[in-house]
Parts: C-alpha cells; sequence; structure tokens
C-alpha cells in the first residue's frame, strides 16, 4: 500500500481533486434544479405539481450510469463535443437532483401551513413568503439529509470512472493495471474515498442526533 | 422514425429482455440474502454485545461509504488475487450483498432504536426472554417502520446491478451497449427502451410500497 501511495501519489491527488470538484459542481446545481422542483410540487398550479412529480420520478427510476452514459454518448454525437468530465457531472447533477427535490419538498411540507399564511397576511407575496420565511426554515430541517445526500453523491461520482472522467476510481483502474497490484491499488482508493465520506457521515450522525433533541 | 422500428425488432427486443431477466436474477437474489444479512448485522448493531457490535458497526459503517463500484472491482479483479476467483454472476452478487447489507443494517438498527422502549419492557414483564421479545415484538415492528426506506434502498439496488456492465456482467444495459455498438443509429432508441424498462420495474416497486405503508400504518 504504501509503494502505490508514494509512485502513484499525483494520480491519486489528481483523481481526488477530480472527485471532490464533480462532486461540488453537481451538489450546488442539483440543490439550485432540486429546490426548483420541489417548489414546483408544492405550488397550487396544478399543471405545475404533475410537472414537477414527472420530473422527480422520472430521474429517481433511471440509473444514474444509464443517465450518465446517454450525456456521454448522445451529446457529442448530436449535439456539441463535450469531455467525460461533463457529461458525467452533468449526469450527476440531474439524477442527484430529483433526490433533493425530494428531500427539499418533505422539508418545506414539515413547515406549518401557518408560516405561509402569517407572512401572506401581513402582506408578503407568494414568492417572498416562500423565500424569506418558508425555504429558511426548511433547508434548517433537511440539513442532515442534504448531508447524506452530499455523501451519496461523492460515492456516486464513481460512475465519471466509467465516461472517463479521470476521478478516483479512474485512476484506481489505471494504478491497478499499471502497478498490477490490484488490491492494494483498490484499497488506497477505498481510503481516500472514505477520508471524504467517513467523517462526513459521522457529522450528520451527530447532527441528526442533536436536532432531534 | 425508421431507426426507432428497425432497433425495436423482435430480436434486439429479445435481446434486451435477456438481459432485463439477468438484472432481475441478480436483484433477487441480492435482495433476499441482503435482507437477512442486514437484519442480522442491524440486530448485532443494536444489542450491543462487548466487542463484537462495535466491530461490526466499524464494518458496516467502511463498507457504508465505500463506492459500489469500488466494491464490485475488488470482488471481481481483487478476489483472485486472494487465492478465490468468482465468476461474473457470483462476483456481482456478492458485491452487491456486501454493499446492501451493510445499508440495510444501518436502515434496521435504525429502525428498532425507533420502536418505543415499552414495547421491550412490556415483553420482558410478560415473561418473554430477551431474545423473543427482540425477535417476536420489537423486529416486526421495526420492519413495519421501515419499509418505505427498505423498499429505496432496494430500488437503488436494482438500479445499481447496472454498474455491473464494468465487469461486463451480461445484463440489461449491457445488452443495450453491444446493440448500439453495431449501428449507432439505434443509440437514441436504446437509451430510451433501457430507461424505460428500469423505470417500470423502479416505478412500479415505489408504488408498491407506498400501498404496503398505507395498508400498515
Amino acid at each position: 500500500m504504501v509503494y502505490i501511495l508514494t509512485h502513484y501519489w499525483s494520480e491519486l491527488v489528481q483523481g481526488l481533486g477530480y472527485t471532490l470538484l464533480s462532486s461540488v459542481i453537481a451538489l450546488v446545481f442539483s440543490t439550485i434544479i432540486g429546490t426548483m422542483f420541489a417548489i414546483f410540487e408544492v405550488l397550487p398550479n396544478k399543471a405545475m405539481r404533475v410537472i414537477g412529480r414527472i420530473y422527480i420520478e422520472l430521474f429517481r427510476n433511471i440509473p444514474l450510469l444509464v443517465i450518465a452514459m446517454f450525456f456521454y454518448v448522445i451529446i457529442p454525437l448530436y449535439v456539441a463535443k463535450i469531455d467525460g468530465f461533463t457529461a458525467g457531472t452533468i449526469g450527476l447533477t440531474i439524477y442527484t437532483s430529483s433526490f433533493i427535490a425530494e428531500t427539499v419538498r418533505a422539508g418545506i411540507q414539515s413547515v406549518d401551513p401557518g408560516q405561509m399564511e402569517g407572512a401572506r397576511a401581513n402582506g408578503m407575496t407568494y414568492w417572498q413568503a416562500m423565500s424569506k420565511i418558508v425555504l429558511p426554515q426548511a433547508f434548517k430541517i433537511i440539513i442532515p439529509p442534504l448531508g447524506n445526500q452530499f455523501i451519496n453523491l461523492v460515492k456516486n461520482s464513481s460512475v465519471l470512472a466509467f465516461v472517463a472522467g479521470f476521478d478516483l476510481m479512474y485512476q484506481a483502474n489505471s494504478i491497478a493495471s499499471l502497478s498490477l497490484d490490484t488490491i492494494n491499488s483498490y484499497m488506497v482508493v477505498g481510503c481516500f474515498y472514505l477520508v471524504i465520506t467517513l467523517p462526513l457521515s459521522y457529522y450528520m450522525r451527530h447532527l441528526e442526533k442533536r436536532l432531534a433533541n | 422514425m425508421q431507426n426507432f422500428i428497425q432497433a425495436y425488432s423482435w430480436v434486439n427486443i429479445r435481446f434486451l429482455l435477456e438481459g432485463l431477466w439477468v438484472t432481475v436474477e441478480v436483484s433477487v437474489v441480492s435482495i433476499i440474502a441482503s435482507f437477512i444479512i442486514g437484519s442480522v448485522l442491524g440486530v448485532l448493531r443494536y444489542v450491543k454485545i462487548k466487542y463484537l457490535s462495535a466491530v461490526v458497526g466499524f464494518v458496516v459503517d467502511i463498507v457504508r461509504n465505500l463506492p459500489l463500484i469500488l466494491i464490485i472491482f475488488f470482488t471481481y479483479f481483487g478476489l483472485p488475487h486472494l487465492g478465490f476467483k468468482p465468476g461474473i454472476l457470483f462476483a456481482t452478487i456478492l458485491a452487491m450483498t456486501i454493499f446492501e447489507s451493510a445499508m440495510l443494517a444501518e436502515i434496521v438498527r435504525s429502525g428498532i432504536l425507533a420502536v418505543d422502549y415499552g414495547q421491550m419492557e412490556g415483553a420482558r414483564a410478560n415473561g418473554m426472554t430477551y431474545v423473543q421479545a427482540l425477535w417476536h415484538i420489537i423486529f416486526p415492528q421495526a420492519i413495519k417502520k421501515t419499509i418505505p426506506t427498505i423498499v429505496s434502498q432496494f430500488i437503488s439496488l436494482i438500479k445499481d446491478t447496472s454498474l455491473a456492465t464494468i465487469i461486463v456482467l451480461p445484463e440489461l444495459l449491457n445488452h443495450a451497449q453491444i446493440i448500439y455498438g453495431q449501428n449507432s443509429a439505434y443509440i437514441i432508441p436504446m437509451f430510451i427502451m433501457v430507461a424505460l424498462m428500469y423505470f417500470i420495474i423502479c416505478y412500479a416497486l415505489s408504488v408498491l410500497s407506498r400501498i404496503l405503508d398505507k395498508k400498515l400504518a
């Protein structure tokens, strides 16, 4: 393991960088898109609710790999030339946004409806009430599940390896085939993943406990 | 349009369905195995046997926080170096079972924790042993409480079987790739069909879990 670590340090760090970069980009955009569709789902307008529902159900029930491969294979063929990293990150964003939408919707619905009514009664518009009163309270409730989504995101970003995204998992394969030391290569890369995900998951468990009491 | 009609010829559809069958096979075996192992691990983690529970908890946390692809690679490419060479199908099922058992262990444990402690006290006061109370009173309630979470975990399992295409398991996505590899005009029809097949299975399961949840609640 030490041999792999010292000889392939630069590849490993590069892989870690790409994994983190893709996870963070996907987290930011999927939170924005997810929140948007979550709001669609609680709007009084029926058509918007249906659109929100379809988006969420559609992308929650299709494998991430299928979505990522779709962008990797089809976009360069018909639309524009994009690299594996971009295609993978787009796939990751869309897939995760449907899970985040579901989480945010649950958060919004757990906020007492009286909050919205009160805000409206005090002269706020629907959007003002939503963005200034309801959403901040909803986000406070859903911080632990959102954190868990981020952990999933880091793990799921390993599909970038399928689309030549140069992430940790991709580097794991190339190191394994270069060094011919399969077990140790995968163990080292496993440790790299754990360094990100394990502390996060303990912190989220701690947060959940603190919020529950 | 011509592409779609040609792409969905009976030969292609049958080839996709063969892939779907492998996906279903892997999923069903892994679901059953991981439900049993996950429940045992979850209970072990809950009952606090000295050392054993701590070790189980540690291993479960490690496995849960690794990407599934890494575990698939490890079972397929890593295990042969340790002197055990599983076939593709077995390696996939092994990897899925290890990963999903860890996920389920955590769900089952949280389900048990959510059952009112008075249930255990009541069962013990009525003369049940600790193990009897756990098995007859606590465990069924814990499962009932966590059905939606467990089913959504199984839905992820079904979706995640697509990852095994990287070790060339002849499942749905792999068969689709073989078809569109022969003719690039089939790419879009194949992706739509594959997405549809996964969607139907996973969506049906999620509807089923909602019905089950309402009936049991």
